[in-house]
């Protein structure tokens, strides 16, 4: 056995509650470098909770999170801001500043995070990058609501990478989005992830989204998705999680996750024919 | 019984939390002085118009009633004298304050409610912003510097229209109503009460606006919800701080 992938994210016994119902009640796992996380779960089943707690927006009631091996659950806002600059997320609905351009939204952790330290002549140019990564390179001076909901999941993508984060966090990257939209979103996911080898969790409703995940990687040489061989892609792997009323009901491989009996977890799994 | 009472006691407790922050954060870096002067425009500048209006009128009106009651006593010719003092003591200062209040708490909370239902406060500190530095510190003190100075305004055409009334209804010359107003007012009790009394209006209007709004769940409907909320406390907490306000004056014996 060689070296163990150091441990990125790691979650001990996790509850979270409001008022008195527990969103995520007694959750625990970890993921290491490189490795790819699916989050499915029915709506109010904690997913969205489960991120913001990944990134100390929410602090726990109980037990501990761990991202980058340090404790966030027992930080303070000031110093959650050095372990923030090391996550990219990407929210809900994109959570795009309405009163800012395309340009600035994706300009705002490169100039406000405090350990990111980009030289003002620096921001531009990998704004730039960044924005032509996801396709949107001509919209800088756009507002948010000028643009179509693809295209603003798409800038919030950009915001969400452009300072290269070692984890990164996608909040239902594709509700809401027609199909030929919610593809091209999971295959930026998949580039983004591929090129930069970073750690993601997704939380989606779409178990084809995890299927693609799972089984398909970004070929930088002709810029397209293509299925990796053996259905495993190299040195990475994907595991599923499944979350019902806030407790973790199943973590495993694709492999298991669709020999799963599991009434509930069929129920996603099926969702694909 | 005591159950019932966590709730308001947690919100009180909330929002000195929230004031408390926002004033220590006026020293803290870093400042958004970009923020700061967006803010001193839609706050100050953008209410001038309303506050002109509102202080005439209110001038003009106080003249015509206090003239009736005066004249039962002869004293006409001091009506400049109960327009300047009304108006600087109470007048002023009040109704500015309603009417920055109407438009802007209720503005500050429709915004943050916004961005809050939208999740853009969490990416606000997901990106390594925090929202009460960004958003509430801005807010507060732009309205800390200019809801003062709309009440000079509104005190100054507010005596412009009682001397209208004066010099056109009620038959003074402009000296007899510019020297009976100017006269009667006095530093300490006049000046001093009606130039406290915004500044602490100021930080009741924006830290009910920013609070109503930072704490709005339940979507669009939230967001009207903490609107509604936030005029309504900026607004009663004004007439309570104003009784309180000048009940310190007039124990001083200033008044």
């Amino acid at each position: 056995m060689g070296d163990a992938p150091p441990s990125i994210l790691r979650f001990e016994h996790v509850t979270v509650r409001f008022d008195e119902v527990a969103a995520l009640n007694d959750v625990s796992f970890e993921a290491v470098e490189g490795e790819s996380r699916v989050i499915m779960g029915a709506a109010g089943s904690g997913k969205t909770v489960l991120l913001k707690t990944a990134l100390g927006l929410i602090q726990p009631d109980a037990g501990k999170v761990y991202a980058f091996g340090k404790e966030i659950s027992c930080m303070q806002e000031q110093e959650l801001f050095a372990i923030r600059s090391r996550i990219g997320m990407l929210f809900q609905e994109s959570a795009l500043f309405d009163s800012m351009t395309i340009e600035e939204n994706v300009a705002y952790p490169l100039e406000n995070q405090p350990s990111i330290h980009c030289s003002p002549e620096d921001v531009h140019p990998r704004v730039l990058q960044a924005l032509e990564f996801v396709e949107l390179g001509e919209t800088l001076e756009k507002f948010p609501a000028e643009l179509s909901g693809g295209m603003r999941r798409r800038a919030a993508i950009a915001r969400a990478v452009v300072t290269n984060p070692p984890l990164t966090l996608y909040d239902s990257p594709t509700a809401g989005l027609d199909p030929i939209t919610a593809h091209t979103i999971i295959a930026l996911l998949i580039k983004a992830r591929d090129i930069s080898q970073a750690t993601a969790l997704m939380v989606t409703n779409r178990y084809q989204d995890g299927n693609l995940m799972a089984n398909f990687r970004y070929n930088s040489e002709q810029g397209n998705l293509e299925r990796a061989r053996n259905g495993a892609r190299r040195g990475a792997r994907t595991t599923f999680m499944v979350l019902r009323e806030g407790r973790l009901v199943f973590e495993g491989d694709q492999q298991r996750l669709e020999s799963s009996t599991d009434s509930y977890i069929c129920k996603f799994v099926k969702a694909r024919e | 019984m005591l159950d019932s009472l966590k709730e308001p006691v947690l919100a009180v407790q909330e929002f000195y939390l929230l004031v408390g922050r926002a004033l220590r954060n006026i020293v803290r870096a870093p400042h958004y002085l970009d923020d700061v002067i967006l803010q001193m425009d839609t706050i100050g500048v953008g209410s001038i118009p309303i506050v002109i209006m509102v202080g005439f009128f209110s001038g003009a009106v106080m003249a015509l009633q206090m003239a009736r009651a005066l004249a039962t006593y002869g004293q006409v010719g001091r009506t400049g004298m109960i327009v300047a003092i009304t108006l600087v003591r109470e007048l002023g200062p009040v109704l500015t304050g309603i009417m920055v209040a109407g438009r802007n708490a209720s503005g500050i909370a429709s915004e943050l409610g916004s961005m809050k239902v939208t999740e853009q406060i969490d990416a606000m500190r997901a990106l390594g912003t925090d929202p009460v530095q960004k958003l509430v510190t801005p807010r507060l003190e732009a309205t800390c510097v200019m809801l003062p100075l709309l009440t000079i305004i509104a005190d100054f055409v507010g005596m412009v229209g009682g001397w209208i009334i004066a010099y056109f209804f009620l038959n003074l010359t402009s000296r007899q109503y510019w020297n009976s107003a100017w006269r009667s007012l006095e530093w300490k009790a006049d000046v001093a009460q009606g130039l406290i009394k915004p500044l602490i209006f100021a930080i009741v209007i924006s830290m009910a606006g920013c609070y109503c709004g930072l704490r709005t769940t339940g979507g669009t409907q939230g967001v009207g919800r903490s609107t509604t909320q936030a005029v309504v406390l900026a607004t009663v907490l004004i007439f309570i701080l104003d009784l309180m306000i000048t009940k310190i004056f007039v124990y001083q014996g200033a008044s």
